[in-house]
């Protein structure tokens, strides 16, 4: 008994300091956030003074200030869309892809999967400065969809090794009772790999997503004109403008974390069972 | 339709599958890539309709005379080899509390996985504004002193000794949750017979914790090593955000010194690439040095 | 067939998207590209006259930030698809590079028709920015290039409200270097940031630095030591980094000074932050924006010696350069004409708190303007000089100075650092 009440309380002891040191630290991944939030909802006077995380009084109209201000709502709109399209793009090509290196056969199958693979190996810190010249060269510089195609390529590589992994394991008399039926290998794709695929393919979605809404160094040196920039360079902008504004500066970061937390809280469940079973990396 | 027309046929259908992905993939991605290493002789302005073939000479210049592209990569070494040490440690150390019975374990990966979420300009600036006393909240500094320790009180990002150290450390903050995600995918790998069968033989935590977990995750560690390097070499955006340049040097990073080729007054768009080849390879050969090791410790 | 549809669809919104409407019209369309975006409403109200007045359509499109718009030329010259009208942001380097690739129409028989009457519209000091002389050391054709439509000068402001505080004579600014230090320890004294400016932009901290290097050792000995005759570890290259190290220590120069950009350097003045500023002239705009109340005064850096005169930077704020290649060119110079003449610079100054850089537009402008305006005569700048230091130099010389204000090197070291890439960068130019 007495060992047996020893053990535990032992017990409770090391969970209590693991509960500690993990919550010390949650609240440290959580505070500069809430700051941001709380910040967001002072005003000019008072934000440095009153640094609690719970304002008095709530300024809602931030973020209305902001939404106004010249160029940043529609840079919010602009991020939106770049994100939709290239995760829209990196399924539809990737999903084809990775379903055609894992099923089909037709010549330089392995060698064309291995040029996927490799470019997820080498770093290429400078492509940016070719791309730059190569996209003016196409007259695809500061468009939308020269962006789009980028942010494609740029996503391309992990998502067709995922998605062909995933294709690999799945089992193959599903497609078969298909093929049976008088399905065309689209048809196939489409209304049997695709539909089955969908775990993977969230976590595709999740990846790319939030590649592209973070993305910055393409977004700076294709975009010139302030009508198509996405947030991450217009807050860049936004920042040296009201640089004394900080409420104002605040709603803004907050306007350009929020909708990816979201996405991510919504989605979490997909990344973390896609990363500790080990697949992204194995 | 004869039978070979049916098989060509057949053949093209399944190129249709992959052409999308392949010519995307081309012409965004591999051809700026060969290029690369073709302007990387040329001197060329970006204006001019006529590139100067040089040779070697920006490579010899990168790695003779450009003492601020050194001064850049040794920075970026300091806040990689930070990284290494306190953030993997971190990232373990919770991972290792987290592989267990224990409550609230998803609250802990959901919450530990936000900052990793988030945009490094963005990370950047909002601690630019904790942190900063002129243009900020002063909170770190306030903390210190409400802990009883006003001597610590430090102007971090404006002075030169601590700005990059300041960097380093909002970088751990970032990165962390990788590195805790991988690993705990790790531990979890770790079959639970191991550790009961060897609490049978008699051997306490540490023990097992010597002989069964560190062994076994040595191929992960590695792995997330090789993460940490190329994503801590190749880090800028976190200091334009945070501090908003390169301080004299003191912040300059290799991407930062390209960008400043490409883009600043004198704009030298061969000897960018240049550049961009050495950090490549330099990169490459780190990843490649770290998988030998890890094959070797097997 | 679902699968079709949508990227049919796609495929369309992104032809949609993809191509800005290029319209074919009968009449000419000029376009022109700037990137001054407090000046944007000005340019449109006056476009819309001309076309009004002639018919003729006149795009102006802003494209701001500065980097975004130097970008945004650099590539348009890449692609040959410049428009009509532009400006060059940079170094005479950038300039020399767009004449030398043929994107820059030479002005010069436009300038000196009816015996010169365009060009004698000009303040001479604008229009000399845009000129190249008879055997310059660019190579190029001499002539002029651009046309100004504003003038600047780039000097010190000085916040008359926090000078009273401070128990100074608000209409007595500081004349000498010493003064000018003095009141750096009053000023920490009551908790003001001293001397703010955009130095973490290094074009700014060269441009004071030159001024005192005038100051000190006058101009004919600066561009001596540009050629290459005059090493930086002379003497007087040493005391004009001491002079940074002195600041630095007088405490005058505020918290932060090295990395800051000049929008916030601007926002901190214009806030009665800080007591001094550097900037150019066409602060009084950025300021009448952020605070109208400000009360200040114009005032050139105090001088470090009376061997020479103080020099500042000063000339052509802005110029519009005609492409070359343009279909529309005649029209793009009746257009730049008519944009220069008297009563469009006077609207423009008016609107835009900018001098005008028609000499007889400069009736009524505001008191500061009229300060920045009397600097004028002290007025020099690097594009004028005839030939220009090598860029990594610039750079190594910012640098240097940099790290002077922030105490890690002795302006001794930075002397020789200097040096050292300066002949790194001769001994490469006598190769090619």
């Amino acid at each position: 008994m007495q060992h047996a009440l020893y053990y535990k309380s032992k017990k409770f002891l090391i969970n209590t300091l693991i509960h500690i040191f993990l919550i010390s630290v949650a609240v440290t991944c959580l505070y500069p956030l809430l700051w941001m939030i709380a910040s967001s909802l002072k005003t000019q006077d008072i934000i440095f003074k009153d640094i609690s995380l719970i304002p008095q009084q709530l300024h809602f109209e931030n973020y209305i200030h902001a939404f106004k201000e010249e160029g940043f709502g529609r840079s919010f709109l602009n991020s939106i869309f770049y994100t939709g399209f290239s995760v829209f793009g990196v399924v539809i090509i990737a999903s084809m892809a990775g379903y055609a290196f894992s099923r089909l056969r037709f010549p330089g199958r392995t060698i064309l999967f291995y040029m996927f693979i490799a470019a997820m190996m080498i770093p290429i810190p400078a492509s940016f400065v070719p791309l730059y010249v190569l996209l003016n060269k196409l007259h695809l510089r500061d468009t939308p969809i020269g962006y789009i195609l980028c942010m494609i390529s740029v996503g391309l590589s992990v998502s067709i090794f995922l998605l062909k992994t995933f294709f690999d394991r799945m089992p193959k008399e599903v497609e078969d009772a298909a093929r049976i039926d008088g399905c065309s290998k689209m048809g196939i794709w489409w209304h049997v790999a695709l539909p089955l695929a969908k775990p993977v393919l969230a976590v595709v979605v999740i990846f790319n997503a939030l590649n592209v809404w973070n993305e910055y160094i393409l977004a700076l040196i294709i975009f010139d004109s302030r009508k198509f920039m996405p947030l991450q360079v217009a807050l860049q902008v936004f920042r040296g403008e009201f640089v004394t504004n900080y409420p104002l500066l605040m709603a803004g970061l907050t306007i350009a974390v929020l909708p990816i937390i979201i996405v991510y809280l919504l989605m979490q469940k997909y990344i973390v069972k896609e990363i500790t079973s080990g697949e992204v990396f194995g | 339709m004869t039978l070979k027309q049916m098989k060509i046929k057949d053949t093209l259908e399944n190129y249709v599958f992959v052409l999308p992905a392949v010519a995307i993939f081309s012409i965004f991605y591999i051809i700026p890539f060969i290029w690369v290493f073709q302007l990387g002789l040329f001197e060329w302005d970006g204006i001019s309709f006529t590139r100067i073939f040089v040779g070697l000479d920006n490579f010899k210049e990168i790695f003779l005379q450009d003492v601020n592209w050194w001064r850049a990569m040794w920075n970026a070494g300091y806040i990689t080899l930070i990284a290494l040490l306190f953030q993997n440690i971190l990232a373990f150390m919770l991972a290792w509390a987290c592989d267990r019975q224990i409550r609230l374990k998803n609250f802990y990966r959901v919450i530990f996985f936000i900052p990793p979420v988030l945009s490094e300009i963005v990370v950047g600036m909002i601690w630019r504004f904790i942190i900063n006393d002129i243009e900020g909240a002063n909170i770190i500094n306030r903390m210190l002193a409400s802990i009883g320790f006003p001597n610590l009180m430090h102007q971090w990002l404006s002075d030169p000794k601590t700005v990059l150290t300041t960097v380093a450390a909002v970088h751990c903050w970032k990165g962390f949750g990788w590195g805790f995600l991988i690993f705990l995918a790790g531990l979890q790998t770790i079959p639970h017979q191991l550790y009961e069968s060897a609490r049978v033989d008699g051997a306490n935590a540490w023990q097992s914790f010597k002989k069964i977990t560190v062994p076994l995750m040595i191929p992960v560690t590695v792995l997330v090593a090789i993460l940490t390097v190329l994503g801590s070499m190749q880090a800028f955006a976190l200091i334009l955000g945070l501090v908003g340049g390169e301080f004299a040097g003191h912040t300059s990073v290799p991407v930062l010194r390209i960008l400043a080729s490409m883009r600043g007054s004198s704009s030298r768009f061969g000897y960018a690439c240049a550049q961009g080849i050495s950090l490549g390879m330099i990169l490459v050969t780190i990843s490649f040095i770290q998988y030998r090791f890890s094959k070797k410790g097997q | 067939m679902l699968f079709k549809s949508v990227l049919l669809g796609c495929c369309v919104l992104f032809s949609v998207l993809g191509c800005s409407g290029q319209k074919l019209d009968s009449k000419p369309t000029i376009s022109i590209w700037h990137w001054m975006t407090d000046r944007d409403a000005a340019f449109q109200e006056l476009a819309k006259k001309y076309e009004t007045l002639t018919g003729v359509k006149v795009n102006f499109e802003l494209y701001a930030p500065s980097d975004a718009y130097a970008q945004k030329i650099r590539a348009a010259a890449q692609g040959i698809n410049l428009p009509d009208v532009f400006s060059i942001l940079g170094q005479k380097q950038d300039f020399v590079s767009f004449i030398k690739a043929g994107h820059v129409l030479d002005l010069t028989a436009y300038m000196e028709a009816d015996n010169n009457s365009w060009k004698n519209s000009f303040f001479p000091k604008a229009l000399t920015v845009n000129e190249f002389g008879p055997q310059n050391s660019y190579g190029i054709n001499p002539g002029i290039f651009g046309v100004p439509i504003d003038i600047m000068t780039i000097q010190m402001v000085y916040n008359k409200k926090l000078f009273t505080q401070l128990g100074l004579n608000p209409n007595r600014p500081p004349k000498t270097l010493s003064e000018f230090l003095d009141t750096g320890a009053k000023i920490q004294a009551v908790g003001l940031q001293g001397l703010v400016s955009g130095w973490g932009e290094i074009w700014m901290i060269d441009c004071l630095a030159n001024n005192y290097a005038f100051n000190l050792m006058g101009k004919d000995k600066v561009l001596a030591t540009i050629k290459g005759e005059v090493p930086y570890t002379d003497p007087d290259w040493v005391e004009v980094f001491t002079i940074f190290k002195q600041m630095k220590d007088s405490g005058i120069l505020a918290r932060g000074l090295v990395t800051m950009i000049n929008k916030t350097a601007e926002q901190l003045f214009a806030n009665e932050k800080a007591v001094f500023a550097f900037n150019g002239s066409w602060c009084a705009n950025v300021y009448q924006g952020m605070n109208p109340g400000l009360e200040y005064g114009a005032m050139l850096p105090p001088q470090a010696s009376d061997k020479f005169p103080m020099a500042i930077w000063g000339g052509a704020g802005s110029s519009f350069m005609v492409n070359a290649r343009s279909k529309h060119k005649e029209e793009a110079v009746k257009f730049l004409i008519w944009l220069t003449d008297q009563d469009q610079q006077a609207y423009l100054s008016a609107a835009t708190n900018n001098l005008p850089a028609n000499k007889n537009s400069l009736s009524k402008i505001p008191a500061v303007l009229a300060q920045f305006a009397r600097g004028m005569d002290y007025a020099t700048h690097p594009n004028v000089w005839g030939v220009s230091e090598f860029s990594l130099v610039i750079e190594a010389f910012d640098y240097g100075i940099q790290s002077i204000i922030i105490g890690e090197k002795t302006p001794e070291q930075v002397a020789k650092e200097v040096q050292q890439v300066k002949e790194r960068e001769l001994a490469k130019k006598r190769k090619n």
